[in-house]
């Protein structure tokens, strides 16, 4: 049949702003760039389906970060954020979020997206956070794609679905110029000139290996491989911390969320095997995640969600949920394994590690307007700085960078950019469809990702680091001259076990840089366990000078909302004192 | 090198009685963030091609006759 039949085709579009990845983040970016000026036009480029992508694809069950009036100030959400990032953060754009967050749900909500409220019509938010109340039930939400996609339909966007972007163009004068992508289905070169490009393109989630053994039973999903990460990188731009992991507690197996968020609320909490609980608070910083770690070896794991002393309403009200939105297998799996929520508790595990500032703050570098440092690139969602952002940061971002993008993209034209990159990318992408024999890329990348396992998983030690350098270049170096792609379908996957490898060498040169640990079991440098205010307290960036990975420090910015003396550790007394 | 194919139980399964893909639908093919339903030339109906799977459901939610399931993956189950 025709599709996945490799074709050698190449052409060329142009559009003013380009947006590349169609989950959250791109969509809003997408609609607010048209709406700004809706003369202008907007390419939304997508690898799946803007219907069914990213990592709300079933939708989503709450926001997890909104900053409601009456519940919540920007001041108190800044502060909150800063704390749980262990101060590591340039608090503008934090801020920025914090102010115009409402905002969005506002919007959402006229889109149709409904948000829980009580009997008085006031929005019923709820605390997962160790300080503060942002956690909102959202009851229809596994409409949102479809909400959104209204939205884009009706402002003329121009989708294109099935398009793995590879490769950012960058002028002659240092400005993005465009981007090349292929179609997933053809192997056909679309090359897409435009003055501003807004990268949207989700965590690297397909970084670990999950401990099942199955390749795309990640946490993220599946599709999110990390290639916003290496474009970035390729083209030159600055990646923010990305020593600070993403690892998050999950059900065991599954690798899906439990999820504390809804069912915490209600009462649910997390135990060890006694039962008893052992963190104060399960909102997920690294902090936590260390505790949940250090339980989990001390001979009181396995960890569990607990939610058997509950209320068959309250069970079932949760179940509801957690088997409509966001993960509705998770039903599926506990019927599969006799558990019901009644009567067992949730056997929950740590997930592989991967990048993400949704829930961390590993990303490619931004500043509060969403730029990145290549004049007229942008970055939003899970794959831009601005730590712990979830959903409603991805929204939320992802219209701060729509609107500056067209507004840059009226004011400048097209960078000129030299056609030898364009041919030169032609035969990387290419390349592994030339070839006769070699090794297919769901090798290489099982490799790499049980590499990664092996060496660079916290606790991080610079031993087991150096070792797995040396050992993910010999992969790179067959995938380099030695992958194959028999078709298509094989060269999507082989595009993005390069993303992967890339994503890996920069997760291990970003560790042995940062000489502390940090952010709980996120850096958790056994060489070095203490936390070294004195030469860290700063971000590192790293990017890529004369062809080579290179990392830097760069000062945090003052603070615009201070932080007192007695409020800074408050994240790093997570375990609960037998005498409290 | 030479290759070997290696077999897996798939977790997608389409119930070919329901299935109208050969009236044309492809929407289960059309939704799926990893791409890997295709149309089968000889039954002309939608089976899983490749096994890479997120058991994320917008084959199952999104089909229009109720003819896919999805399962969970044999190794996570």
């Amino acid at each position: 049949m025709a599709m996945d039949q490799i074709l050698d085709g190449l052409s060329e579009v142009s559009c003013d702003v380009l947006v590349i990845g169609g989950g959250t983040a791109g969509p809003m970016a997408a609609l607010k760039a048209k709406l700004k000026n809706p003369k202008a036009n907007v390419v939304l480029l997508e690898k799946a389906n803007v219907k069914r992508s990213g990592a709300i694809s079933m939708g989503m069950d709450g926001l997890n970060n909104a900053v409601i009036p009456g519940y919540a100030t920007p001041e108190q959400y800044t502060k909150e954020i800063t704390i749980a990032n262990d101060g590591i953060v340039d608090q503008k754009a934090v801020y920025k979020y914090a102010e115009q967050c409402y905002s969005i749900i506002e919007e959402l909500d006229s889109f149709g997206i409904r948000f829980l409220k009580n009997e008085n019509g006031d929005y019923a938010v709820k605390k997962v956070h160790h300080i503060g109340t942002y956690v909102l039930p959202m009851p229809n939400g596994e409409t949102v794609k479809k909400a959104i996609y209204r939205q884009l339909r009706r402002a003329r966007i121009l989708i294109s679905n099935r398009y793995m972007a590879t490769r950012l163009l960058t002028g002659t004068d240092g400005r993005i110029a465009g981007a090349i992508s292929v179609n997933t289905r053809t192997a056909e070169i679309l090359v897409i000139k435009a003055k501003a490009v807004i990268l949207c393109m989700g965590a690297a989630g397909r970084l670990g290996l999950p401990t099942s053994g199955y390749m795309f039973g990640t946490y993220e999903n599946a599709a999110n491989s990390g290639d916003g990460y290496a474009m970035a990188y390729h083209a030159g731009a600055a990646l923010a911390n990305l020593e600070c992991f993403q690892i998050n507690p999950l059900i065991k197996d599954y690798n899906g969320p439990a999820c504390a968020y809804v069912a915490g609320p209600y009462g649910a909490f997390t135990a060890n095997n006694e039962g008893a609980r052992f963190i104060e608070c399960d909102y997920w910083s690294g902090q936590m995640m260390l505790e949940f770690y250090n339980e989990l070896q001390s001979g009181k794991g396995p960890v569990f969600l607990q939610l058997n002393h509950l209320h068959d309403d309250t069970i079932s009200e949760i179940e509801t949920t957690l088997h409509k939105v966001e993960r509705p297998t998770r039903g599926l799996f506990h019927e599969g394994r006799g558990t019901n929520y009644r009567e067992q508790p949730i056997e929950m595990h740590i997930s592989e590690i991967g990048f993400c500032s949704g829930h961390s703050a590993s990303g490619v570098f931004v500043d509060e307007f969403a730029r990145t440092t290549i004049p007229g690139l942008y970055a939003a969602g899970d794959m831009a700085s601005v730590p712990h952002n979830y959903m409603l940061g991805a929204f939320t971002n992802g219209a701060v960078a729509g609107t500056h993008a067209m507004d840059y993209a009226d004011n400048t034209d097209f960078a000129d950019f030299d056609a030898a990159d364009v041919a030169r990318e032609r035969d990387r992408v290419m390349a592994p469809t030339k070839r006769e024999d070699g090794v297919p890329p769901n090798q290489i990348e099982y490799k790499a990702r049980r590499l990664v396992n092996d060496y660079l998983q916290p606790p991080k030690v610079t031993r087991k680091f150096e070792l797995g350098q040396r050992r993910l270049a010999e992969v790179r170096d067959d995938m380099e001259n030695r992958m194959i792609a028999r078709n298509s379908h094989e060269l999507l996957r082989a595009l993005e076990t390069q993303s992967i490898v890339d994503c890996a060498d920069m997760a291990a040169h970003a560790s042995l840089y940062r000489t502390e640990s940090r952010w709980g079991l996120y850096h958790l440098r056994t060489d070095y366990p203490e936390k070294d205010d004195d030469n860290w307290f700063c971000h590192t960036l790293l990017s890529k000078k004369d062809g080579k990975m290179s990392s830097e420090k760069r000062a945090v910015e003052p603070y615009i909302v201070p932080i007192a003396d007695d409020e800074k550790d408050l994240y790093d007394k997570q375990r609960i004192r037998a005498s409290a | 090198m030479p290759l070997a194919s290696y077999e897996t139980s798939v977790p997608v399964v389409v119930d070919d009685a329901k299935c109208i893909a050969d009236k044309g639908c492809t929407v289960c093919v059309d939704v799926c963030p990893l791409d890997v339903l295709r149309i089968s030339d000889l039954t002309g109906k939608a089976f899983m091609a490749y096994d890479e799977c997120w058991y994320c459901m917008p084959c199952e939610a999104d089909c229009p006759t109720g003819a896919v399931t999805v399962n969970i993956p044999y190794l996570l189950r």
